[in-house]
C-alpha cells in the first residue's frame, strides 16, 4: 500500500533523510522509533508529501507522491495524520472541526459530514462534547479529536506523528486505546511513537532510525523485542535506555 | 490678548446644511478604504509570504514605497497624475477614495502579514492533510484566524484611516473639516469652526478606540 525506495532529503546542505526504503502492506501497523533528530517526523510527513524529498520515489496505493504532477490535495484527503500538537483548529467548533473537510473536500453534504463526523466522535467518546472549542478540551480530548477527524475522511491508511508526546502522562492511555481499537480493526497505520508498550502490543513491524535519518533496522515486532543479538549495536543501546525503567 | 468664542451660530441647521455631507464622506471613505484596503492589503500579504520571488519582488517595492510616501503626497499625485494618463478628469471624491484604498492597502498588507504568520505552521499542515487546497486553507483556516488575531490592530488602523480623511482637503474633496471649514468661513467664525472639528474628530476616535479595547477582550480566541 505504501511504499518508499531509497528516498533522500535535504535542508540545504544538512540531510534529513538517507536512502531510507520500506513497504507497508494493507492492514499492517508500523511503528517508527528512534533519537530525536533521526528524521522519524519528516519520514511520515513525505508519505502524504507534506515534506517534499529531492530523491526517491513514494508510492500511496499507487500514486505516486514524489511526480510534481500528482494532485497532492486529492491523495492527502485519504491519508489520515494526526500530529503532536493535536492542530485541531480552534476558531472551529468540534463538530466543525469535523465536518470542514468532508464539505470542503470531499464535497459531503453538511447531513452526510456531520452524521459521520459524529459517528466518530462517538467513537473515541466525545460525543458530549461536539458543541465545544478545541481551547476548552484536554489535551487526550483533543487529541482523540484530531483522530475522529482523520478517520471522518474514511482514510485509507493513518498517519501518527508521536501523537501522545505532547500529552500529560494521565492522558496517555485513552489516546492508545483508540489506536489500539483502530489497529485491532485491521486499519493500516504508522506510527511515529515512542511507546513500546503501543508496538509490543499491535506492531506488525518497527522501523528504527539513528541521527542522519537512516533507517537502520526494519523487522517484525518478534524480532525486534525478542532477538535483542540480531539486533545493531545502536539499536540495543536505545532500547536499553528507553526500556530501561 | 484677547481670546473669546462665540459657538452661538452653531444650529441644526448649520450641521445639516454643511457638517453631515462631509461626515458621511468621511465615513464612506474610511469604510470603502478599510474594507478595499484589508481586501488588497491580504493579497499583497500573501504574495510577500508565497514563497515565489516574481510575486514576492513587487509587492515588496508597492508595500515599502507606499509606506515611504506621506499620504498627502499620494493625494495630490493621484488626483494631479491620474487625469493627465487618462485624459479626463475625474472627481476629487473619486481620486480619493482610489488613493485611500492603494495607499492602506500597504498598511494592512503589514497586519496581515503579521498575522498570517502569527499561524502555527502545524494548522497549515493540517489543512493540508485533510486535503485543503492552498486557497482553502488560506479562506477556511489560516485568514479567519489571522483575522480575528490582528481585528485590534486593523480597527486601530482604521481609526487612524478616519482621522487621516482629512487629508482630502488637500484636493478639496468635501470631507467633515471641510464641512467646518466652509460654516466657519460662512459666519467669519473659523477658529471656532475648527475647534468644533477637533471635538468631534476627538470624540468619534475615543469612542472607537475604548470599542476596540472591549471588542478585544470579548473575541480573543481560546487556546
Amino acid at each position: 500500500m505504501i511504499e518508499l525506495k531509497s528516498v533522500s532529503k535535504w535542508y540545504g546542505s544538512f540531510q534529513v533523510l538517507d536512502d531510507c526504503s520500506t513497504r507497508i502492506e494493507k492492514g499492517e501497523v508500523v511503528v517508527v522509533c528512534g533519537p530525536s533528530g533521526s528524521g522519524k517526523s519528516t519520514l511520515i510527513k513525505t508519505i502524504n508529501a507534506l515534506e517534499p524529498v529531492q530523491k526517491g520515489e513514494i508510492w500511496v496505493n499507487g500514486t505516486p507522491v514524489h511526480d510534481p504532477k500528482t494532485d497532492l490535495p486529492k491523495l492527502r484527503s485519504h491519508v489520515g495524520m494526526v500530529f503532536q500538537h493535536f492542530e485541531l483548529f480552534p476558531h472551529l467548533t468540534v463538530t466543525q472541526n469535523l465536518t470542514i473537510a468532508q464539505v470542503k473536500v470531499l464535497r459531503r453534504s453538511l447531513d452526510e459530514a456531520r452524521k459521520r463526523g459524529l459517528k466518530m466522535l462517538e467513537r473515541v467518546g466525545l460525543m458530549a462534547h461536539k458543541d465545544k472549542f478545541p481551547g476548552q478540551l484536554s489535551g487526550g480530548q483533543q487529541q482523540r479529536v484530531a483522530i475522529a477527524r482523520a478517520l471522518s475522511m474514511d482514510p485509507i491508511v493513518m498517519l501518527f506523528d508521536e501523537p501522545t508526546s505532547a500529552l500529560d502522562p494521565e492522558m496517555v492511555g485513552e489516546v492508545l486505546d483508540v489506536m489500539v481499537s483502530l489497529a485491532n480493526e485491521g486499519m493500516t497505520m504508522m506510527c511515529v511513537t515512542h511507546e513500546m508498550g503501543f508496538a509490543r502490543k499491535v506492531a506488525s513491524r518497527v522501523i528504527f532510525m539513528d541521527v542522519g535519518g537512516k533507517i537502520l533496522e526494519d523487522c517484525t515486532k518478534e524480532d525486534f523485542f525478542g532477538n535483542p543479538d540480531a539486533r545493531q549495536p545502536r539499536t540495543k543501546d536505545f532500547l536499553g535506555k528507553i526500556l530501561q525503567h | 490678548m484677547n481670546l473669546s468664542f462665540d459657538f452661538s451660530f452653531y444650529s441644526w441647521d448649520l450641521v445639516s446644511n454643511f457638517i453631515l455631507k462631509g461626515l458621511y464622506f468621511s465615513v464612506m471613505l474610511t469604510l470603502v478604504a478599510t474594507l478595499g484596503g484589508i481586501f488588497f492589503g491580504t493579497l499583497l500579504a500573501m504574495m510577500r509570504l508565497s514563497g515565489r520571488k516574481w510575486l514576492i519582488v513587487p509587492a515588496t517595492i508597492y508595500v515599502d514605497g507606499m509606506r515611504s510616501i506621506p499620504l498627502v503626497m499620494v493625494i495630490l499625485w493621484f488626483f494631479l497624475l491620474v487625469p493627465l494618463l487618462i485624459g479626463a478628469p475625474i472627481g476629487a471624491e473619486a481620486s480619493a477614495t482610489v488613493t485611500f484604498i492603494a495607499f492602506e492597502a500597504a498598511y494592512f498588507s503589514e497586519i496581515m502579514r503579521a498575522g498570517i504568520q502569527s499561524i502555527p505552521r502545524g494548522q497549515v499542515f493540517a489543512g493540508q492533510a485533510l486535503g485543503m487546497t492552498y486557497g482553502q486553507n488560506m479562506r477556511l483556516i489560516v485568514l479567519p484566524q489571522a483575522f480575528r488575531n490582528m481585528l485590534p490592530v486593523l480597527l486601530t488602523q482604521t481609526i487612524i484611516l478616519f482621522q487621516d480623511t482629512s487629508l482630502v482637503y488637500a484636493i478639496g474633496a468635501y470631507d467633515m473639516l471641510k464641512g467646518f471649514e466652509v460654516a466657519g468661513k460662512n459666519y467669519g467664525r473659523p477658529i471656532e469652526a475648527f475647534i468644533a472639528a477637533a471635538v468631534v474628530y476627538f470624540v468619534i476616535c475615543y469612542s472607537l478606540s475604548w470599542l476596540v479595547k472591549r471588542l478585544h477582550k470579548k473575541i480573543a480566541i481560546i487556546h
